[in-house]
């Protein structure tokens, strides 16, 4: 029996001659990571075990993305905390605000993780790397402590499953359509424990940021990992990259023919529209065309999942020479510098704010109720980000919708949810 | 040592930022947590729990942000153990690494209901229903997991295996 391209990296990690589903490894890391939320109780579990240095401090990432710059007395010093520890353990890659972006989009762009690479950070959406075809999973804060101590992490091998998609995309349908739909169809558990291997000729054609924003929400159907096998489109990124913080392509893996699935999943992308994610589940998905008496009182263009270059011009595309309606307040927030100069450079920020909206330096900010943009009661949101759950954005009385860049762009210009051809 | 308490119920899904809101992410200090645990599942829910009381869930409990706050909020304020019918991933890590007692029992929401009394005997894996005088038979952690449990947590775990 093969090995699908999970249980292969995991295998080369763990040093074992042989690897199963369901069995428990130690598994070495290239890479782990922690943010201004999760790191501070990493460090503090990572000092009490008395162990003077980090066990590789070029292996080791941390980033004030969540609350930073910081929005509260609070939040300041939990950002101080990550700022004191990487001066003490003379750790390069953390990234202070004005070199910061938001850690799923800066990691890849700073050319940190490799193809083949095991990568974990204490935050959820550690799974984007994935894109990238490394195995990167979400821990917790006590699993960063442990894996800054020793440079392992315990895994349970996951099951694995492919989802194959087919036939070309639509008119503005990105990635973040493709997975909605697959979160719509399997449901927020529907992959829970597992690897989400995804393929077909859809993705082989699929640019970088948009698979970056598939693998990104594994997460919300309950994935331990997305992964995408690198290729053509995974060279020609590392390749572009400017800043590369380590040489050449990493390892490209990919599954066996004969590898062993839990499940297997066909999608006919022909038939997919752009979706909305209603509230308070990432897999409640409707089609944009069909919720357009949802008025809305605030579009936020950013994040982890959607908030890179292309998202941008797609946004820009749609707002070119038009207002945001009046009664809308828009928050663009490109995910890292570079992107925002790049926005600059292009003229896109220029485009957001003529059309009447906020274009805010890098943040999670509003994504998970920080900061930049809370909502009110009974106020409701459509958003690229990846997650509408009670409460998500601010009250818990207010409403956040999930779409592509193009869905939120044309609701800005509309003031209620419409599809991108109303505008465009 | 087995764990007794009386019986709260949520449904399913209920995700991270249910269990501890964001919007008190800006501190480690437990207490403070705690105080606001489960606040926008149950807006009071902190206030009525009582040491030793037991969570009882649906499928997918703790689904959503990796936010280890989650565990600790529900540890702090005194809940001794979780029994849920699924448990997301990252919250079920988190909670072995933490030292929180969870249990995964099928129909959990048909056998308990709220306000029921209920005693938990992890190494045993039998869940006793006093009020109902039901017990039910649940499947104990594989033994890598057990030996994290039996540490303390895996702080304590890797400081023995280093050691070892």
């Amino acid at each position: 029996m093969g090995y699908t391209i999970t249980e292969k990296i995991l295998l080369k990690h763990a040093k074992l001659k042989d690897i199963h589903p369901g069995e428990f490894i130690y598994a070495k890391i290239d890479l782990c990571l922690g943010n201004d939320i999760t790191a501070p109780f990493a460090i503090e579990e990572f000092e009490k075990l008395g162990i003077k240095k980090v066990f590789d401090k070029k292996k080791v990432v941390l980033v004030p993305d969540h609350f930073a710059p910081a929005k509260d007395m609070k939040s300041a010093n939990q950002c101080k905390v990550l700022a004191r520890f990487a001066k003490t353990q003379d750790i390069k890659n953390y990234f202070e605000v004005g070199r910061m972006g938001v850690e799923h989009a800066l990691l890849p762009e700073m050319g940190l993780v490799l193809p083949g690479d095991l990568v974990i950070g204490a935050d959820s959406h550690t799974c984007t790397y994935g894109a990238l075809g490394a195995f990167s999973t979400g821990v917790g804060s006590t699993d960063l402590a442990a894996a800054m101590a020793t440079g392992e992490v315990w895994l349970k091998v996951p099951e694995s499953m492919k989802f194959v998609f087919f036939g070309r995309r639509n008119r503005w349908v990105g990635g973040k359509d493709l997975i909605l739909h697959l979160i719509g169809d399997i449901g927020v558990d529907g992959a829970r424990y597992n690897a989400m291997e995804i393929c077909g000729e859809t993705i082989e054609s699929l640019e970088m940021d948009d698979r970056l924003a598939m693998c990104n929400m594994a997460i919300e159907a309950g994935g331990k990992n997305g992964i995408i096998a690198p290729d053509k489109i995974t060279s020609r990124y590392l390749k572009s990259i400017k800043r590369k913080a380590r040489p050449g392509l990493g390892k490209f893996y990919s599954s066996d023919k004969d590898a062993r699935y839990c499940a297997i999943k066909e999608y006919d992308v022909r038939k997919i529209e752009p979706l909305v994610a209603c509230p308070n589940l990432p897999s409640n998905v409707k089609p944009a065309r069909a919720l357009k008496d949802i008025s809305i009182d605030q579009v936020v263009i950013g994040s982890c999942t959607n908030g890179r270059l292309s998202d941008l011009r797609i946004a820009a595309k749609l707002l070119r020479g038009k207002k945001a309606k009046s009664t809308v307040r828009l928050v663009v927030i490109p995910a890292t510098q570079k992107i925002y100069l790049d926005a600059v450079k292009e003229g896109l920020a220029k485009i957001f704010v003529e059309a009447g909206g906020v274009f805010s330096t890098p943040t999670c900010g509003p994504c998970l109720g920080g900061h930049m943009g809370i909502l009110a009661a009974g106020e409701r949101a459509i958003a690229t980000t990846n997650r509408n759950f009670t409460g998500r954005m601010g009250d818990p009385a207010s409403e956040v919708y999930l779409s592509n860049p193009a869905v939120a762009a044309a609701s800005a210009v509309k003031g209620r949810i419409a599809h991108p051809d109303e505008v465009l | 040592m087995p764990h007794k308490g009386k019986a709260h119920i949520f449904g399913d899904d209920i995700n991270t930022d249910e269990i501890i809101p964001a919007r008190y992410l800006h501190t480690t200090d437990r207490h403070e947590l705690a105080s606001h645990c489960m606040e926008d599942a149950d807006k009071d829910f902190a206030k009525r729990v009582k040491a030793g009381d037991i969570i009882v869930a649906g499928k997918n409990f703790g689904c959503g942000s990796s936010r280890e706050h989650a565990p600790i909020a529900i540890k702090a304020a005194g809940v001794s153990c979780v029994i849920a019918e699924s448990f997301a991933r990252i919250f079920f890590r988190n909670a072995i690494n933490i030292g929180l007692p969870i249990i995964e029992l099928e129909k959990a929401r048909e056998r308990i209901k709220k306000g029921d009394s209920i005693i938990v005997d992890t190494s045993s894996g039998i869940v006793k229903n006093i009020t109902r005088r039901q017990s039910y038979k649940v499947e104990k952690y594989p033994p890598f997991m057990q030996k994290i449990i039996k540490s303390g947590g895996l702080m304590e775990f890797i400081k023995k295996r280093k050691l070892s």
